[in-house]
């Protein structure tokens, strides 16, 4: 493992990415729209957690839809690096797959890492007033969550041809892991086959630890959370460091 | 020790092969010409050599190392100019040249010397930290060259290196090559479509067409295959008189008129010009590797009847494999 190679991979992804604000704050928008809109809008709602507006209960979601959101563009990006040629010098370089890839993975932390700081302190100055541990732990819980959501980004974008594929996953996958993570409803109240599709996704899971900080109180217990987001990041980095193995000069 | 050995390459696509068993000896030092048509096999198989694509079967050493089992270490020993621009249009020249090092390994105190030392190799010095974004298809030429240098690699792939560039940047890069090769012992493999850019600058030069080597030698051996001089001749020739003259290698008709090579023009043309009967024009010039290139790699197959017989049928079996 080639550690400057990695630091170098991370220094490009930052640059690039804070030199594109215009993406920074679009990513920023439906979480916006979501948490102040719908959360006005429901006002009257039942919130599912005593002592808690509805809005304040679906901003722990909120706060993982916006990393789920950066991690997994990020990861289709690299199709942008496929075609514009970029990643042929990256293929070409003295450094392992493995490497690349978790350069390439790291940068994608680092984004979601940024949207996240920016969303919590918003939320915590108009929502649901935050401690700095409680910020402090926000974004330690954000890394499990953009790591492999980066990861399974990236292991789709090595395998896709063109952007085209990108409306697909977002609506096949995207969204899917969205809604059934419980984001927006409680899970012990929900139905209880959207209960059972709940277990086999990975966002439920974070979602859970994010409340588990924000609000104190959590579906599961904080082992089973930091238990299953462990299963799934090492899952999704053999898959990616697979799916990169496999790159290949496209021709 | 050789700089690349090959035995036997070959890379098959679903329904093309692009590269068809070539092997290849290519010393250390030596500036190698890869010469071929459009689609011939060029860039697979230098993509093959720098292990960005796996050969379908066959070996081959780079540097020692064999492409398939030591990808890393041939990495390590090479520099490639891509024909497809592949600078980051993101990051500026600078940012450029400054991630590559760290990814190829250039000692962290020489990395900033280096940065300038080559961006002023190409000119680009004022225009360092500019995005890339903004440059032209020269700079980013001379840019992508730059990157490929900066690590000093022992071998250099040169993937249509100086395509796009005018005729001042592509003399500056001539000459830089020929430095490399002089200073550094640099074996560089060079692939181009300017014949007077191979001729220049390559050692030893291969044809390849439809993914075979068909012709491996000196710039000035091939061209002595061909002849040393080529007259043209108009009006009603003899073409058979013509032919059994001793000095003249082949005899061609093409549009109206005849293309005649033929050995030492300055000893010989007045022979040439009294057996070939009534002559309304006359043009003499000296054989280049375009006439070269034309001849062996230009799909004339069974126009030229002096072709030797192995080469046909190792075209026509090439062919065939081809439209497999």
């Amino acid at each position: 493992m080639n550690f400057y190679a990695i630091y170098a991979i991370l220094l490009r992804e930052a640059k690039i990415f804070l030199r594109e604000k215009e993406r920074i704050l679009s990513i920023l928008i439906s979480p916006l729209l979501f948490l102040f809109v719908m959360g006005h809008g429901m006002a009257g709602a039942q919130s599912p957690v005593p002592g808690f507006t509805y809005q304040q209960f679906i901003f722990p979601g909120i706060l993982v839809m916006v990393i789920l959101f950066t991690s997994i563009t990020y990861g289709l990006y690299i199709v942008w690096d496929k075609r514009l040629d970029f990643l042929k010098e990256v293929l070409a370089a003295p450094i392992s797959r493995a490497t690349l890839f978790l350069g390439k993975a790291l940068g994608g932390m680092l984004g979601a890492l940024i949207e996240t700081l920016l969303l919590v302190v918003v939320g915590a100055l108009f929502i649901l007033p935050q401690n700095p541990l409680q910020i402090l732990l926000c974004l330690l819980a954000a890394f499990p969550v953009s790591y492999m959501i980066t990861n399974l980004g990236l292991t789709i974008g090595a395998r896709m041809k063109s952007m085209e594929g990108f409306g697909l996953v977002m609506s096949f996958l995207t969204w899917p892991l969205f809604f059934f993570s419980g984001a927006l409803f409680d899970l012990q109240t929900a139905a209880p086959y959207i209960r059972a599709v709940s277990l086999l996704d990975p966002i439920s899971y974070s979602v859970d630890l994010m409340r588990i900080i924000m609000l104190g109180q959590g579906y599961f217990s904080l082992w089973t959370d930091l238990g299953a987001l462990t299963l799934f990041c090492l899952a999704t980095t053999a898959l990616g460091v697979t799916a990169f193995g496999k790159l290949q000069q496209e021709k | 020790m050789a700089a690349i050995v090959t035995d036997n390459l070959v890379k098959r696509y679903s329904e093309v092969t692009a590269v068809n068993g070539v092997s290849l000896e290519i010393p250390e030092g030596e500036v190698f010409g890869l010469l071929g048509p459009n689609g011939a096999g060029k860039t697979t198989m230098i993509s093959m050599l720098a292990t960005l694509v796996r050969p379908t079967s066959g070996t081959a050493l780079v540097a020692g190392h064999d492409i398939t089992r030591e990808p890393l270490e041939v990495r390590r020993n090479i520099g490639i100019v891509f024909q497809e621009p592949s600078v980051d249009d993101l990051l500026t020249a600078r940012e450029n040249l400054e991630l590559h090092s760290m990814l190829y390994g250039v000692p962290r105190g020489e990395i900033a010397s280096r940065i300038e030392q080559f961006l002023k190799l190409v000119n680009l010095s004022d225009r360092g930290d500019s995005l890339v974004k903004t440059y032209s298809g020269g700079m980013r030429r001379r840019l992508e060259i730059a990157r490929g240098l900066i690590h000093s690699p022992k071998i250099l792939f040169l993937d249509e290196p100086t395509l796009g560039l005018d005729p001042a940047s592509r003399k500056a890069v001539w000459t830089h090559i020929r430095e490399l090769k002089e200073r550094h012992n640099t074996t560089i493999i060079l692939t181009t479509h300017y014949m007077e850019e191979a001729d220049s600058l390559a050692d030893r030069i291969g044809i390849i067409n439809q993914g075979r080597i068909i012709e491996l030698d000196t710039p000035e051996a091939l061209k002595r295959k061909v002849g040393q001089d080529l007259v043209f001749l108009k009006g009603e020739i003899d073409a058979d008189a013509l032919r059994a003259l001793p000095f003249v290698k082949t005899v061609e008709r093409e549009n109206g008129h005849y293309k005649i090579s033929i050995e030492d023009s300055g000893a010989n043309l007045q022979a040439l010009l009294n057996a070939g009967g009534r002559i309304t024009g006359v043009e003499v010039r000296r054989v280049t590797l375009d006439d070269v290139f034309l001849k062996f790699a230009g799909q004339q197959i069974g126009v030229d009847a002096e072709e030797k017989a192995e080469g046909i049928f190792e075209r026509i079996a090439a062919n065939r494999t081809v439209r497999k």
